[in-house]
C-alpha cells in the first residue's frame, strides 16, 4: 500500500475490483438474448454506406481539429523548433542570463 | 549480508575495462564478444543491486581510489579529502540501479537488433563506456571526476547516435556533441570557480565550507543551466528530438538514462553542494517553472508528430517535467515545516517518476525499434495493422503507453499520484497542469497505437527475434512489479533516495575530516 500523504493507493485491491467488475459485466452480457440480427451489428457511419475496401485513418489525420484550433500556438512552436544549432545554444545563454538576473536580484529585492 | 568494500570501484571499473577488452575479444570471436558483453552487463546489475541494498539499509558507502584504506576519505595527516572519492548514498544507488537495469535490457535487445549492422564491436564498446559514464557520474563524490564521466558519457553517446551513419543520424550526433560540449565547458568553468576559491574538488568538502559568494552564485547558474540542458528541460530541449529519434532504439533507451544522470547531477548540486546555504525558494521556483514548461511544451509538441521516435522523444521531455516539478516542490519547501509532510512526498513522487520513466520510456523506445526493425520506417503514416502479426510487441507497447499516461495499476500512476497530491498542497494549478498533461499523453499514445498496431493488416511483418522480446520483457517486468507494489518500492528504494538528497549534513559527515 502506497501512502500518499493525504490518502493511500492499493494496486492489489484495484486489480481485484477490476477483475470482479469484468466478471459482473460478463455475467450481464451472458444474460442477454442469444438471437440477434446480423445486420444490427453494422456500425452506423453517419448514414453513409460502409466502403468495401479496408481503410485506416493515418496518423496525420488524427487530432487535426485540436491541432488546427491551436494553429497560433503551433506556428510559434514551429519557429522555435527550427533545427538550427546556434539557436539551441542561444536558449541556453538566455536561461543562464535569466538565472543570473534572478539570483542577483535576490540581494536587491529581499 | 554479502557486501564487499571494493564493489563501488568494481561497478565503475568493470564496464570501463570491459569496454577496452571488447575489441580484443571481438577480433577472436563474434559470438564470444556478445556473450562477454552480456555477462558484464549481468554482473554489473548484480553488483549494483548488492551495493544498493547495502546503501538502502542505512549506510553511505565511501571508496577512496588508490588509498590504503579505501573507507577513509580523508588521509591521516590531512584535513580534507585529496584523492578521488566515490560516495554512494541512497540517491546515487537509486540512479545506479536505473542505469544498470536499462543498460542490461538494451544490451540483450541489441544482440538481434544490430545483427545485420556493421561495426558491432564498436557499438558494444561504446555501450559499455556509456554505462561506465553514467555510473561514474552517479557514484562520484568529486566534482572534477563528475566532469570527466560526463565527458565519457557524452562522447560514447555521440558515437552511438551516429552509429547508423545516415545523414539524419550524423546530424543528430553533431547537435548532441555541440550541446554536450557547451554544457561540459560550463560545468568545467563552474568547477574552476569553486576550486579557485576553496582549493577543493570534493563535493562534501566544498559543501561544508561553501560561503555562497558572488562567484558561487555564478557557478550555481552555470551548473543549473548546463545540467538542465543536458537532461532535456524546456527551453533547452531542442537537441533531444533530433538525437533520440536518430539513434538506434536500444541506445535511445540508454540516452533516457543518460539524461537522467544529468538530472541527478542537477539535484546533487542543488541539494548537496549548495542546499540550505542558497535561497532554495528561488532555485525551487526556477526548477518548478522549468518542469511546467517541459511538461506542457513536450506533450503538445508530441501530439502532431508523425515520426514515432520523435513523438516519443517529446514525451521524454514532457516526463522530465514531472520529475523537475516533484523535486522542485521538495526544494521549494526544504527547511520549512511543510517539508516533512508533503515536501518529502513531492520529492518521493519526482524521484519515483525517474525510475518509472526510465523503465516505460525505455520500453516504448524499444517497441519503436521493433517496428523499425521490421518495417524500416519511423513514419506513423506508413504503419498500420501490426497488432495482427506482432502480438508481443503490441502488448509491450500497450503496457508502456498505459504506464506513461498514468493509468492504474501501472507504475506511472503511482508516482504521478504522489506528485499530484503533494503539488496540490503548494498550488492546485500545478496539479491541474500535471493532470492535463497526462490526458494529452494518453491521447498521443492512442494515436500511435491506432496508427501502428490497429487497422487492417498492411504488412506481413513477423514478430521480432527472442532477444529483442527478452530485452523488452525485462523492462515490462519492472513496470508491472513497481505498479503492483508501489508501497514497497517507495519505502525501500525511493524514500531512502529522497532522504539522502534532503540530508546534506549526512552526506558531508560521511566523508569525515577536520
Amino acid at each position: 500500500m502506497l501512502l500518499t500523504g493525504s490518502g493511500y493507493w492499493d494496486a492489489v485491491s484495484w486489480i481485484i475490483a477490476f477483475i470482479v467488475i469484468c466478471v459482473v459485466v460478463y455475467i450481464i452480457r451472458a444474460l442477454g438474448k442469444s438471437g440477434y440480427r446480423k445486420e444490427a451489428e453494422e456500425p452506423f457511419f453517419s448514414g453513409v454506406e460502409l466502403p468495401e475496401e479496408k481503410t485506416h485513418v493515418k496518423a496525420s489525420n488524427i487530432y487535426w481539429g485540436f491541432i488546427d484550433s491551436m494553429k497560433g500556438y503551433y506556428n510559434v512552436m514551429e519557429k522555435m523548433h527550427d533545427g538550427i544549432i546556434n539557436n539551441y545554444i542561444s536558449w541556453f545563454v538566455f536561461i543562464a542570463v535569466l538565472l543570473f538576473i534572478v539570483l542577483f536580484a535576490e540581494e536587491v529585492i529581499p | 549480508m554479502i557486501y564487499n568494500n571494493a564493489i563501488p570501484a568494481m561497478v565503475i571499473g568493470l564496464p570501463l575495462l570491459a569496454a577496452f577488452l571488447t575489441p580484443l575479444i571481438g577480433m577472436a570471436t563474434k559470438k564470444g564478444r556478445n556473450v562477454f558483453v552480456l555477462a558484464i552487463l549481468v554482473i554489473e546489475e548484480l553488483l549494483v543491486i548488492i551495493l544498493a541494498w547495502h546503501v538502502f539499509t542505512g549506510n553511505i558507502v565511501i571508496y577512496t581510489m588508490g588509498a590504503k584504506n579505501p573507507m577513509a576519505a580523508v588521509p591521516a595527516q590531512a584535513a580534507v579529502p585529496i584523492r578521488i572519492v566515490l560516495e554512494i548514498d541512497g540517491m546515487a544507488a537509486f540512479m545506479g540501479l536505473i542505469s544498470a537495469t536499462v543498460s542490461l535490457a538494451a544490451g540483450i535487445y541489441s544482440i538481434a537488433f544490430i545483427r545485420e549492422s556493421n561495426g558491432k564491436t564498436r557499438y558494444y564498446t561504446l555501450l559499455l563506456l556509456m554505462l561506465a559514464g553514467m555510473i561514474g557520474m552517479e557514484f562520484t563524490g568529486d566534482l572534477f571526476n563528475l566532469f570527466v564521466f560526463l565527458e565519457i558519457l557524452s562522447i560514447a553517446s555521440c558515437g552511438l547516435i551516429a552509429y547508423r551513419q545516415h545523414a539524419d543520424a550524423v546530424e543528430g550526433a553533431f547537435k548532441y556533441m555541440v550541446v554536450s560540449n557547451i554544457a561540459a565547458l560550463s560545468v568545467l568553468f563552474a568547477i574552476g570557480l569553486l576550486y579557485a576559491q576553496y582549493d577543493l574538488l570534493n563535493i562534501a568538502a566544498i559543501a561544508k565550507v561553501m560561503q555562497y559568494t558572488q562567484l558561487d552564485k555564478i557557478a550555481l547558474v552555470l551548473f543549473v543551466a548546463a545540467f538542465a540542458m543536458k537532461c532535456g528541460s524546456v527551453p533547452m530541449h531542442f537537441w533531444a528530438p533530433d538525437s533520440y529519434s536518430t539513434a538506434p532504439a536500444s541506445i535511445t533507451a540508454m540516452l533516457v538514462s543518460a539524461s537522467q544522470a544529468s538530472l541527478y547531477a542537477l539535484f546533487r548540486v542543488s541539494f548537496t553542494l549548495y542546499g540550505n546555504i542558497m535561497n532554495y525558494h528561488t532555485i525551487g521556483i526556477a526548477i518548478i517553472l522549468l518542469g511546467l514548461l517541459s511538461m506542457f511544451i513536450g506533450v503538445t509538441m508530441a501530439l502532431p508528430q508523425k515520426d514515432i521516435k520523435r513523438l516519443m522523444a517529446y514525451h521524454a521531455i514532457s516526463q522530465t517535467g514531472y520529475m523537475l516539478l516533484g523535486v522542485g516542490v521538495g526544494l521549494y519547501l526544504l527547511g520549512s515545516p511543510n517539508f516533512s509532510t508533503y515536501g518529502i512526498k513531492a520529492m518521493e513522487g519526482g524521484i519515483f517518476h525517474i525510475i518509472n520513466h526510465a523503465m516505460y520510456k525505455g520500453l516504448l523506445f524499444l517497441t519503436a525499434g521493433a517496428i523499425y526493425y521490421r518495417l524500416r520506417t519511423r513514419n506513423l503514416n506508413e504503419m498500420g495493422g501490426l497488432g495482427h502479426t506482432m502480438p508481443y510487441t503490441s502488448i509491450f507497447f500497450i503496457i508502456g503507453a498505459l504506464a506513461i499516461a498514468g493509468i492504474p495499476p501501472f507504475n506511472g500512476f503511482a508516482s504521478k499520484l504522489l506528485i499530484y497530491e503533494a503539488c496540490y498542497k503548494v498550488n492546485p494549478i500545478l496539479s491541474i497542469i500535471a493532470m492535463l498533461v497526462s490526458i494529452l499523453t494518453l491521447a498521443s499514445f492512442l494515436k500511435v497505437f491506432h496508427s501502428a498496431f490497429m487497422g487492417p493488416k498492411m504488412y506481413d511483418a513477423k514478430e521480432v527475434p527472442k532477444s529483442m522480446l527478452i530485452g523488452m520483457g525485462v523492462l515490462t517486468f519492472v513496470i508491472i512489479f513497481f505498479g503492483i507494489f508501489p508501497g514497497w518500492v517507495v519505502s525501500h528504494i525511493v524514500h531512502p533516495a529522497a532522504m539522502a538528497l534532503a540530508s546534506k549534513m549526512e552526506y558531508i559527515a560521511a566523508i569525515g575530516g577536520g
